[in-house]
């Protein structure tokens, strides 16, 4: 882990409110894993203002992206920086998802939680699948990026029925973990998104008996494990999602 | 570069920056992004008998210009503590002294904390004011009587430098001050967080689940160092100042205010450069004005 000074290299709105943040950062783009996250000190908001912790989106040749929903005072301030601004950034943090995998990885994301899924897809090996839902086509994001990766399909749900399957993003995957199990393939789970939909995922992977790889969003204060703040209950007890997580096991996870 | 160590009441430190208890984990989480040869001492976060699971989530609400907190104390209790912890810090963090946070639902167990602890913390910090924990802490700061009697307990149990960390949200300080020192106690820090609200006005509900948290960062400086400066008054022993240290002469308003020492915590989350900052300011700060050493700044304030 270190706190790097970078260098905002691209910063570029996709619509919908959702922009790409490209970061030179390459002490931290050289040890990320697919699941970690950085967390950003964001130069518009007050200096004593506590930083914003993103999920990464991609991690090569010392770059460093990540994709955000402006939702918030953070998010709002992060749009005003500009390529050739330094921001400091604490990373790479956290626990990620496992990048083997036995059989075909099922990519789960909801919303912008398509994010850390697609730096996954680009280091696992083999067949995977993306399952992308939102609440219309414009939260589908990053298809593009994702169609550059080899080996990955995709299988779309918006609630409007604006593209692909009308509805939560579990019918096509329930479809396809249907047709996987019917042939006796076996595949894990991985997915990123809000909590109902992580809830949906991480119960079929218990409930299948399969391994599922759940990455948990909490607000975040220290994002290094030493205050405490963003708790998610496990078997454990009360786990901090920055340090134990934001990946867990779905065995694990307790759900309130 | 003047003298930069000073001694907390029998505790060594070879800078006079340390870290606050609650924001600093067990000392080892901030490695790669905090310069440990600034450090004069890491306070690790609070440690009772058991482990203790803490409060429900939310725990925190960030404010402009500070931030509340419930975490509610969570910790794995002083066996893990002893077993785990204090032997991964030593190997991780070999040259910067280690004082151990206790806290306790008894006077009791507070000593049975201290105790246990023996020799393996550097020093120990009482905390005695809580905001967020009903059945500890904040009770027992809050009635000098009462603060007397558990810091004598914990004097009994330990050897070790005993410093008691007060509570702000008192009518007269020097009261409390008095308390410790006729019990014993070889310094004070202060302050802690001061009790807070924050309510989300559409949902019409309070923003963190325990209602009530502890106040930090920034905004509290100036009332901690008008705390800093009435116990100084009312006091020999050594303080250990903390509340709002985001840059050096936050931390120089302290020392001249009559504190020893200093601790960063808020500031760290956002800046975890700040031990270095705060400790280089003051250095420059000690050679601009021709003091020989960081003790000399102690108490400068020209009346």
């Amino acid at each position: 882990m270190t706190n790097e000074k970078t260098k905002v290299v691209a910063h570029d709105e996709i619509g919908g409110g959702y922009r790409y943040l490209v970061l030179e950062a390459p002490a931290i783009s050289a040890g990320l894993v697919p699941g970690q996250f950085v967390h950003i000190r964001v130069p518009a908001l007050e200096e004593s203002a506590l930083r914003r912790p993103f999920s990464v989106f991609d991690a090569a040749n010392g770059l460093v992206t990540v994709l955000y929903k402006t939702v918030g005072r953070g998010t709002s301030a992060l749009n005003l920086a500009k390529v050739g601004d330094t921001i400091e950034v604490m990373g790479p943090l956290g626990h990620g998802f496992p990048v083997k995998c036995s059989g075909t990885a099922l990519l789960v994301g909801g919303g912008y939680g398509v994010a850390p899924l697609h730096f996954l897809a680009r280091r696992l090996e083999g067949r995977k699948i993306l399952f992308a839902g939102g609440r219309t086509e414009g939260d589908l994001l990053a298809l593009d990026r994702f169609e550059r990766i080899p080996g990955v399909e995709m299988r779309l749900a918006t609630n409007d029925g604006s593209r692909g399957a009308k509805g939560f993003v579990t019918l096509p995957l329930d479809e396809t973990i249907r047709e996987l199990r019917e042939k006796g393939e076996p595949f894990e789970l991985f997915t990123c998104g809000p909590d109902g939909l992580l809830k949906a995922v991480s119960d079929r992977a218990v409930e299948l008996g399969v391994p599922g790889w759940i990455s948990m969003d909490r607000h975040m204060i220290c994002g290094v494990g030493a205050c405490y703040a963003c708790i998610q209950k496990t078997v454990r007890g009360n786990s901090r999602c920055c340090i134990e997580g934001p990946v867990f096991r779905a065995v694990d996870l307790v759900w309130d | 570069m003047i003298d930069m160590s000073v001694n907390l009441g029998g505790l060594e430190m070879k800078s006079p920056v340390a870290t606050a208890s609650g924001t600093f984990g067990y000392g080892t989480e901030y490695i790669g992004a905090v310069d440990y040869s600034k450090l004069g001492a890491v306070t690790a976060k609070g440690i009772r008998i058991e482990p203790w699971p803490g409060n429900p989530m939310p725990r925190h609400a960030e404010v402009k210009g500070g931030l509340v907190n419930a975490i509610g104390l969570q910790g794995a209790g002083i066996e893990h503590f002893l077993k785990m912890t204090i032997p991964w810090y030593r190997k991780q963090v070999p040259n910067v002294p280690l004082i151990a946070n206790i806290w306790g639902g008894s006077i009791a167990e507070y000593a049975e904390v201290a105790a246990k602890i023996g020799n393996a913390a550097d020093a120990i910090e009482m905390n005695v004011s809580c905001p967020n924990v009903k059945s500890g802490g904040h009770t027992f700061g809050q009635d000098p009587k009462i603060l007397g009697t558990v810091v004598a307990a914990v004097r009994e149990a330990t050897t070790l430098p005993l410093i008691v960390k007060l509570a702000p949200n008192v009518p007269s300080i020097a009261h409390y001050v008095h308390a410790c020192e006729n019990a014993g106690a070889n310094a004070l820090s202060m302050i802690n967080t001061i009790p807070a609200m924050v309510i989300d006005i559409e949902k019409r509900r309070p923003v963190i689940a325990n209602k009530t948290g502890g106040l930090s960062g920034r905004c509290v400086h100036p009332a901690a160092v008008k705390l800093v400066y009435d116990a100084a008054k009312a006091t020999s022993l050594p303080i250990l100042a903390m509340g709002g240290i985001y840059e050096p002469k936050d931390a120089i308003e302290f020392l001249l205010a009559g504190a020893a020492a200093v601790a960063v915590g808020t500031a760290t989350f956002s800046n975890p450069n700040v031990v270095s900052e705060v400790y280089d300011g003051i250095a420059a700060y000690g050679e601009r004005h021709g003091f020989k050493s960081v003790r000399e700044i102690t108490g400068a304030l020209e009346s």
